[in-house]
């Protein structure tokens, strides 16, 4: 699916500067005098950013924007969007002019103001600017234009976390995941793919082969995951463009666990060989295979740094399932976790200071994070079972996937559920899929 | 359907008095590859066959692929109905326990089938009559959350192509 186009501009107000929400160039030109965060993030948990998101005007897309941002703003955990029933005036919202008086006897740090206009063609027009109530500046303005009024607001949020906490959002990006329905053990198994707030659901597999573990392209519309197509498990190419699936190498073995290096041009996946599983990078565009691992034990799970000099994994070449870290070329591998149980399931993050995983102890599985040395050990979430974290492109989120226990010997009680966790532990949520949901996977943002 | 699931619970009440120890026979499972009614309406040869008079299926300790005595007494009767069948294929599937992780599961899955392969080879049955697969922890026969159900579902199962 892609996603619509849209066009954007800042545009000056108040003698507060111009700023464009410059995404695609990577480019955020600060405004005069807020060069730095309004918000310290690491304080922010215990003190949510009480933030105004007044009507932009009366039209149902006005009212879906705020809407959609607010629930992005609420649901990430920094922000806390005030009630507009304890809003004084409508007066006070004015576009270029608020009135900071009103806006601060409510406890507001923050206000948006704005509005949404018919640009024709079925697109809206939204300009929004962010203002500091305390020090009465613009923060930002900007317009943006397209026919997609959620994706508008998913930017617009993302502008509104930027500008607040110093770091880039996460809002206007997608999750691919697996979408199970059907009674535990006969379940039938569906590539999907939705936002990130589980709107715009989308199954993109039929269902007459098991699939799992997709994951993105980091820079083209295309999934990686595997198949049973056929009876022939192995790792396909899924263009989100076209539909069209592709087999990625050509392997005697199963080959599973696919991960694209961070610039999309290559692969890491495993490969079977005998009862051993290699791990092995197939060039994206040649499909041309090399073999990194060869210890005859259970390579797999591999995942690149960001930077993409370094590829860490799970093994049991030592006994046990646990992380390691080799160079992109195989080889040198060193173990990295050293605590209680076995580490599976290694991601890492976008910023490159974290390593998230699933650890299996006793009866409890659960999701943590260490650096990359394996110090700094963290546990986020246990329970009965949880496995296979996804960070969010800005590497402040992870989503992952949460199964309860049966009750019975007929499955009854059994749930998949997606699960989302800001990575300092706080802010558990459950994504609300339609149906059961594994496996999933981030994107990054949206292009 | 009823005497099916008599025999499920049956099977599990059996399981819960030796809950560490991996079943002795398959056909306990309850999940949908079960119990063919004996009797001469069974083809000889067939997956009933193999299922009602031989065993389908061999099971596994915890992260485990070695076969024990009751898996290798299995093995050999495969074996010999191999002999009996020389037309008969084999496709082994590993499967384990939802108590690891699913990438690791189809790799324990691969080395739970190959386990089962290497030893009907070893015992002279040709390689190129057996192929593997393995579905990690996706394909659970038996439904429930305890040790009992950990211990059906850690296995390999040989279907006749």
């Amino acid at each position: 699916m892609l996603v619509s186009p849209f066009s954007r501009r800042g545009f000056l107000a108040g003698g507060a500067g111009l700023v464009i929400a410059g995404r695609a160039g990577a480019q955020t030109p600060v405004a005069p005098g807020a060069a730095q965060p309004v918000i310290d993030v690491d304080h922010a948990l215990q003190d949510p950013i009480r933030i105004a998101l007044p009507s932009l005007g009366n039209s149902p897309a006005a009212a879906e924007i705020i809407s959609v941002v607010t629930a992005d703003l609420t649901n990430c955990g920094l922000f806390r969007p005030i009630d507009p029933a304890a809003f004084i005036s409508a007066a006070d919202a004015s576009p270029t002019a608020p009135n900071f008086p009103n806006w601060k006897a409510i406890g507001a740090q923050a206000v948006v103001t704005g509005a949404v206009s018919d640009a024709g063609g079925g697109q809206v027009r939204v300009e929004f600017r962010l203002w500091d109530v305390l020090t009465t500046q613009q923060l930002q303005g900007t317009a943006y234009t397209s026919a997609n009024v959620r994706r508008i607001a998913h930017i617009m949020a993302d502008v509104i976390y930027e500008r607040m906490l110093g770091e880039k959002g996460y809002f206007d990006t997608r999750i691919v995941y697996v979408a199970a329905t059907g009674p535990r053990g006969r379940q039938t198994k569906r590539l999907a793919i939705m936002d990130q707030d589980a709107a715009n659901n989308r199954i993109l597999t039929n269902g007459d082969w098991l699939v799992l573990t997709p994951r993105f392209n980091p820079v083209r519309d295309e999934i990686a995951f595997m198949s049973y197509a056929n009876n022939h498990p192995r790792v396909l190419l899924y263009d989100l463009n076209s539909g069209r699936q592709t087999t990625l190498g050509d392997f005697e073995g199963m080959s599973f666990a696919p991960r694209f290096s961070p610039d999309g041009g290559s692969c890491i996946l495993s490969v079977t060989r005998g009862g051993g599983s290699d791990i092995f990078v197939v060039d994206a565009g040649s499909h041309a295979a090399r073999r990194l691992t060869s210890s005859g034990s259970i390579d797999t799970s591999p995942c690149y740094s960001p930077d993409g000099s370094q590829i860490v994994f799970n093994s049991d070449r030592d006994g046990d399932q646990q992380l390691y870290i080799m160079g992109a070329g195989g080889g040198g591998a060193k173990r990295i976790s050293f605590g209680h149980g076995r580490y599976a399931t290694p991601v890492w993050s976008p910023r490159g200071d974290l390593i998230a995983f699933t650890r299996l102890a006793g009866a409890t599985f659960a999701i943590g994070v260490m650096h990359p040395d394996g110090t700094g050990e963290r546990i986020l979430s246990e329970s009965y079972a949880v496995e296979g974290p996804t960070f969010a492109p800005n590497g402040r989120v992870l989503m992952f996937w949460r199964e309860t226990r049966s009750m019975d010997q007929y499955g009854h009680g059994y749930s998949s559920r997606l699960v989302s966790i800001d990575i300092t532990g706080f802010n558990e949520r459950e994504v609300h899929t339609p149906t059961d949901a594994s496996d999933p996977a981030w994107s990054p943002l949206n292009a | 359907m009823k005497l099916h699931t008599v025999g499920a619970l049956a099977a599990l009440s059996l399981l819960a008095a030796c809950a560490s120890k991996a079943p002795e026979t398959g056909n306990t499972s309850t999940g949908a590859t079960t119990t063919a009614p004996s009797g001469p309406s069974i083809t000889p040869g067939s997956q009933e066959d193999l299922v009602a008079n031989v065993g389908d299926r061999v099971f596994y300790e915890f992260n485990s692929s070695s076969l024990t005595d009751a898996a290798q007494a299995t093995l050999d009767k495969q074996v010999a109905f191999l002999q009996r069948y020389p037309n008969d294929k084999f496709q082994i599937a590993g499967n384990c326990d939802d108590r690891g992780t699913e990438e690791y599961n189809i790799a324990l899955g691969n080395r739970r089938a190959h386990a089962a392969k290497e030893y009907l080879v070893a015992k002279g049955v040709s390689a190129s009559r057996l192929t593997t697969i393995s579905y990690g922890k996706d394909r659970p026969t038996a439904l429930g959350d305890n040790e009992e159900a950990w211990a059906q579902n850690r296995n390999a199962i040989s279907s006749v192509q």
